[in-house]
């Protein structure tokens, strides 16, 4: 719990921050991911930069789509009743994150940057086509949800780029959900479900499906939103769907001792079913 | 009328500095000019030690010292090991405070930095080099003890380190010969990490000049630590003080003497400046002991009318590196003598085998061999029940000792103070209302839903203990307690005791055994605890022996006191002692009641002894040493209600019923929160909490991202129920509870779990009872052909 030594310093600006960010510096957030492992000294920046008095960082605006500032919190995302209509998913993912505390401090840029595989916001953000805004000293870039998750802990994010928000298209057409089976020990999650479906009448015209924490990144479930589109979200089109998600994601599992791949990718099938239903109910 | 204050439930007196965090604890506790240690521990659970390089270190800023085990050389003997349980053939290999030229578990402590900053103390002990030779590590205590496993220590031949046998093993053979069933279980008591609220601290000051060592840790029993400190420093014993300041939970984790008081007292001998060490939580996952680990093989005997004949175990108990101070007692005293439980069952007999492994050392944990014992017993009459086809509940009632109240000897040798094992369970399964549960269960089932039941008939013994039994099992120390009731001239109340407790809201429970004796107001009396130049000597908190034997002593030096008021106001308001009648803190004389003396007018009137009568000493204080003449034996009725998810493997606690017998209840709400926390952490045994190594002995639990630590929402609102036996032999006639929750609760959930699985055909998982584990064992008793 004694971190090794490092600087400090507040940026007011995002030039600033990206000014200030040298190669061993580390962008410092809510500090709900980072301060931990500097504490357990599995990570040693040498600088941290604060981004948390950006004001152009913070905030959630609805224009057509969702943009969301990456210093945005957890909590705010939950509470936000534009999230709650045009990703209702989100919202849920978000306020769905740690407790209270954790909520009021972690932040969705640091919560994707961090990029832990069990976390509940990038699973939404990879159902939803979510893009992913980024800041760096030579300007800046757009990259969509899936492909900005690379792998455990691993995203596209260059050295000293900075996430500066998060879009999201209007998705208050669809039925948009997030649930969640959270490990007993952390509450992270041992299997996250997202479901955003798009209803014609009884018809169920577009399925978007990602499944995180059974996984080393969210994945995008492209075999259970085949069988579910186009159908009544019958039985047989949902078991369809149970047994596909879990060929979907075969070649990105993850587990722990507790908490193993096989298992968890068989609580994927049974989260998709809960997430379907929830999504229709 | 005046309201009794023994038996009312009033608020704990210590909770105020407690919840507003102003409660001072050894870490709080800061020293000009300390230095602050930090301990380079060995990331191997068994290696050689070819080299420390320690140069790097002792260069950078602001470090003093480091030091390695050739630098302390003789200056610290080892530990001890401080139960030498006897006819045992028991092994105490060396257990240096830092390892000597091999280490032998992860975490064990290879060198120690003193700097001026805990930061620059922990940058330098990363920068300490030490060059291993890996060696093969074993971790399960079963194959440590087999043939071919790595040798741990050189002196203990095979690991193991005592092989314990209670009862006769040919006429247990002859017993389950003949039975007409006999059920057998393979049980593992995976390793617990107590986690205690606050880590472990150690803070030492040595004054040079009285040469006089003054260590500050945190300690269930300063008295003992002053003992050890004093045997491995060689200082007197009147030259050491311990102090265990405010002490945040220990649940036997902070009875033991660690090799991190050692080092803090002998380098700030070696110094001449105080130096500290307060523990991460990642170290106290792994240095700090673990409780339980056990492989236990295991069988009851029994007739097809459900008559219990006998019981019957192999158990491998895992001791890790080194024995730590109280190790061998708890897998076989603590442990086997509780295998009658609250039954007529005539045949016991167990082979503990202690077994050396590269695990963190083990010791007492809450309940400490108890909750070991139970479990396997409870486990195994739920066995039987399903064998014989009779109803478990049914089965238990069959086989309870009926009412007694004073003494009744069992097959393991015990006398059990006093019970009411059929009343506690009738009436639990009445709130429960378990026939009806039956119907709800089968109806349940029809929908295809698991609902399952487990109930848990148990008894212990606690208030440890007399001291001749002590010293029989070869406790090193004594079990007597000793208190001072001290009153000020003004009234005021001090108890010195020399117990130390570290959470349990004793401070309000012996304050109200004082005041029910000699009618101070509770808020007049002050519980003085923690400092060994304070207060008397005392073997410590643990065994749920503090209410039980330091309130004796108290009740006892109380009642000297009241003797000594009567005469003295009988004296002072010139009438015969036999006239004089006491009630509610005041004397007076039989038919003139305006007569009277308050015990604070008394107390003056001995502090000033202006008019003492012939023969009174002056003062108002008296001492107990009080020394029990038996254990305490509480017990009670358990009763869980479950229901599993198939698709997932989840366990939801739906209803917990806990009827306990701790005799009269001194205060009935912390009577509660010592079952409520008993029950949490038994429950968390059977549903989430294990230390789980991997093969080559890292800990791969290391921090509560993986350990399960239960949480509030895993519980339902538990449903208390009590009946009242008071012990026969003490003189307010309470048992103790501190530790009736955590016994009686995991067979009691795991129970209910196995009864919901019934229908599935799943007849066994090992604990805990993670969702993924109850999926896989659906999933492989379908494949093997499911339920019936
Ligand atoms: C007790 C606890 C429980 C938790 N439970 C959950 C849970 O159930 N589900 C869940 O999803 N999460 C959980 N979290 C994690 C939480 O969501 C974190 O807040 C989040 O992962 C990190 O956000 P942060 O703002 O705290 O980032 P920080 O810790 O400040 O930073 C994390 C990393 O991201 C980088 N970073 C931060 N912001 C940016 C940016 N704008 N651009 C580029 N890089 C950046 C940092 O340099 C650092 O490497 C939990 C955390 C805790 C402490």
């Amino acid at each position: 719990m004694w971190p090794n030594k490092f600087e400090y310093a507040r940026a007011g600006s995002v030039d600033e921050a990206l000014g200030l960010i040298g190669d061993e510096g580390k962008f410092l957030a809510g500090g709900h991911s980072l301060l931990p492992v500097m504490k357990l000294r599995l990570a040693a920046p040498e600088q941290l930069v604060d981004i948390g008095g950006i004001d152009s960082l913070r905030g959630i605006s609805a224009n057509g789509g969702l943009t969301i500032g990456a210093t945005t919190t957890h909590a705010e995302i939950a509470d936000s009743a534009d999230v709650q209509a045009m990703c209702a998913g989100l919202a849920s993912a978000c306020g769905q994150v740690g407790d209270q505390a954790v909520r009021n401090f972690g932040t969705i840029g640091g919560n994707i940057a961090h990029a832990d595989p069990a976390s509940d916001p990038p699973t939404v953000l990879v159902a939803c086509g979510a893009t992913i805004n980024i800041q760096g000293a030579g300007g800046s870039r757009s990259v969509g949800a899936e492909d900005f998750f690379i792998d455990l802990f691993e995203t596209d994010l260059e050295d000293g780029e900075l996430i500066t928000s998060v879009s999201l298209p209007n998705c208050s057409d669809c039925q948009c959900v997030y649930v969640k089976f959270p490990h007993p020990a952390s509450r992270y999650a041992i299997v996250g479900v997202a479901v955003c479906l798009k209803m014609d009448g009884a018809t169920c015209a577009q399925a978007d499906i990602a499944v995180g924490g059974a996984t080393v990144k969210a994945v995008k479930c492209a075999g259970a939103e085949a069988a579910l589109a186009g159908t009544t979200l019958d039985d047989a089109a949902i078991n369809a769907a149970a047994e596909a998600v879990k060929a979907d994601i075969a070649d990105w599992l993850a587990g722990d001792i507790a908490y193993p791949e096989s298992y968890r990718q068989q609580m994927a099938g049974v989260f998709l079913r809960r997430a379907i239903g929830a999504a229709t109910g | 009328m005046t309201t009794r204050i023994f038996g009312s439930g009033i608020k704990r007196r210590e909770d105020p500095r407690l919840i507003t965090g102003e409660a001072r604890y050894t870490d709080d506790i800061k020293l000009p000019g300390v230095l602050h240690m930090a301990v380079v521990r060995s990331p191997y659970a068994h290696a050689n030690i070819v080299s420390i390089d320690s140069s790097a270190a002792e260069a950078m800023d602001g470090v003093v010292a480091v030091y390695t085990s050739e630098d302390i050389g003789d200056g610290l003997a080892g530990l001890p090991t401080a139960w030498l349980i006897p006819d045992s053939d028991l092994k105490t290999p060396e257990h240096p405070a830092l390892a000597k030229g091999k280490v032998r578990y992860v975490g064990d402590g290879v060198a120690i930095v003193l700097a001026d900053d805990r930061y620059r103390a922990q940058d330098a002990a990363d920068a300490v080099v030490v060059e291993y030779e890996e060696l093969p590590a074993v971790i399960d205590p079963e194959e440590a003890a087999g043939g071919g496993a790595p040798l741990i220590h050189d002196d203990v031949e095979g690991n193991i380190a005592f092989r314990w046998v209670m009862g006769d093993r040919e006429a247990s053979d002859a017993v389950f010969d003949a039975a007409d069933v006999v059920v057998s279980e393979r049980i593992l008591q995976q390793r617990l990490l107590p986690t205690a609220m606050e880590p472990r601290a150690a803070m030492a000051q040595f004054n040079g000049a009285t040469q006089e060592l003054t260590l500050w840790c945190t300690s269930q029993n300063p008295h003992i630590h002053r003992f050890i400190i004093s045997a491995v420093t060689g200082l007197n014993e009147n030259k050491v003080r311990v102090i265990a300041p405010e002490v945040g939970g220990g649940f036997g984790s902070k009875i033991p003497c660690y090799p991190d008081e050692a080092l803090v007292s002998w380098a700030a001998i070696k110094l001449g400046v105080p130096v500290k060490w307060t523990e991460t939580r990642s170290e106290n996952y792994l240095i700090t002991i673990h409780g339980r680990d056990h492989v236990q093989h295991v069988e009851m005997a029994a007739s097809n009318d459900g008559k219990l004949l006998g019981v019957r175990a192999t158990v491998y108990a895992g001791m890790g590196g080194y024995l730590s101070t109280a190790a061998p007692g708890i897998p076989t005293i603590l442990h086997g003598l509780l295998y009658v439980g609250p039954y007529t069952m005539d045949s016991v007999f167990c082979e503990s085998i202690g077994v050396m492994t590269n695990g963190t050392p083990t010791d007492a944990y809450r309940g400490a061999g108890r909750p070991e014992a139970t479990f396997l017993l409870e486990r195994m009459v739920d066995n039987v029940a399903r064998e014989i086809g009779m109803d478990p509940a049914e089965l238990r009632r069959k086989n309870l000792i009926p009412a007694f109240e004073d003494g009744y000897e069992v097959a393991t040798t015990l006398i059990y103070d006093s019970g009411d094992y059929p009343t506690a369970f009738e009436k639990a399964l009445g709130m429960a209302g378990y026939d009806d549960f039956r119907q709800a269960q089968a109806d349940a089932l029809a929908e295809g839903r698991y609902l399952g039941i487990g109930v848990t008939a148990y008894t212990e013994m606690c208030g440890l203990g007399p001291s001749q039994v002590a010293g029989a099992v070869g406790f090193q120390g004594g079990l007597w307690e000793s208190a001072t009731v001290r009153v000020t001239p003004t009234g005021k109340v001090q108890a010195l005791i020399g117990a130390s407790p570290h959470g349990q809201g004793s401070e309000t429970t012996l304050a109200q055994i004082i005041s029910e004796e000699l009618g101070f107001p509770v808020e007049d009396i002050e519980v003085v605890h923690g400092d060994t130049t304070e207060t008397p000597m005392g073997w410590g908190t643990y065994g749920s022996r503090t209410t039980p034997v330091t309130g004796a002593a108290l009740a006892h030096a109380s009642r000297k006191l009241k003797e000594k008021a009567r005469v003295l106001a009988a004296h002072l308001m010139e009438a015969n002692v036999d006239d004089i009648e006491y009630a509610d803190g005041s004397f007076s004389v039989k038919g003139s009641p305006d007569q009277a003396q308050s015990i604070q007018d008394v107390a003056l009137m001995a502090h000033l002894a202006w008019n003492m009568p012939e023969g009174m000493d002056p003062g108002f204080e008296e001492s107990q040493f009080y020394d029990p003449p038996n254990f305490v034996y509480p017990f009670g009725t358990h009763i869980a209600i479950v229901e599993v998810d198939a698709d997932t493997g989840e366990i939801e606690l739906q209803r917990y019923i806990a009827v306990d017998d701790c005799g009269p209840q001194i205060n009935p709400e912390i009577v509660a929160g010592q079952i409520h926390g008993g029950v949490v952490q038994g429950v968390a045994q059977a549903l989430c909490e294990g230390a789980i190594y991997s093969d080559d002995g890292q800990l791969l639990t290391g921090s509560m991202m993986d350990y399960c630590m239960p949480k509030a929402d895993m519980f339902p609102n538990f449903e208390l129920g009590e009946t009242v036996t008071p012990s026969p032999h003490h003189p307010v006639g309470v048992k103790g509870v501190g530790e009736t929750g955590t016994i009686a609760s995991t067979p009691t959930v795991y129970n209910a779990v196995l009864d919901a699985l019934t229908p599935l055909g799943v007849k066994q998982i090992d604990m805990p009872l993670t969702s993924a584990k109850v999926w896989g064992a659906i999933q492989q008793a379908s494949a093997n052909g499911g339920g019936h």
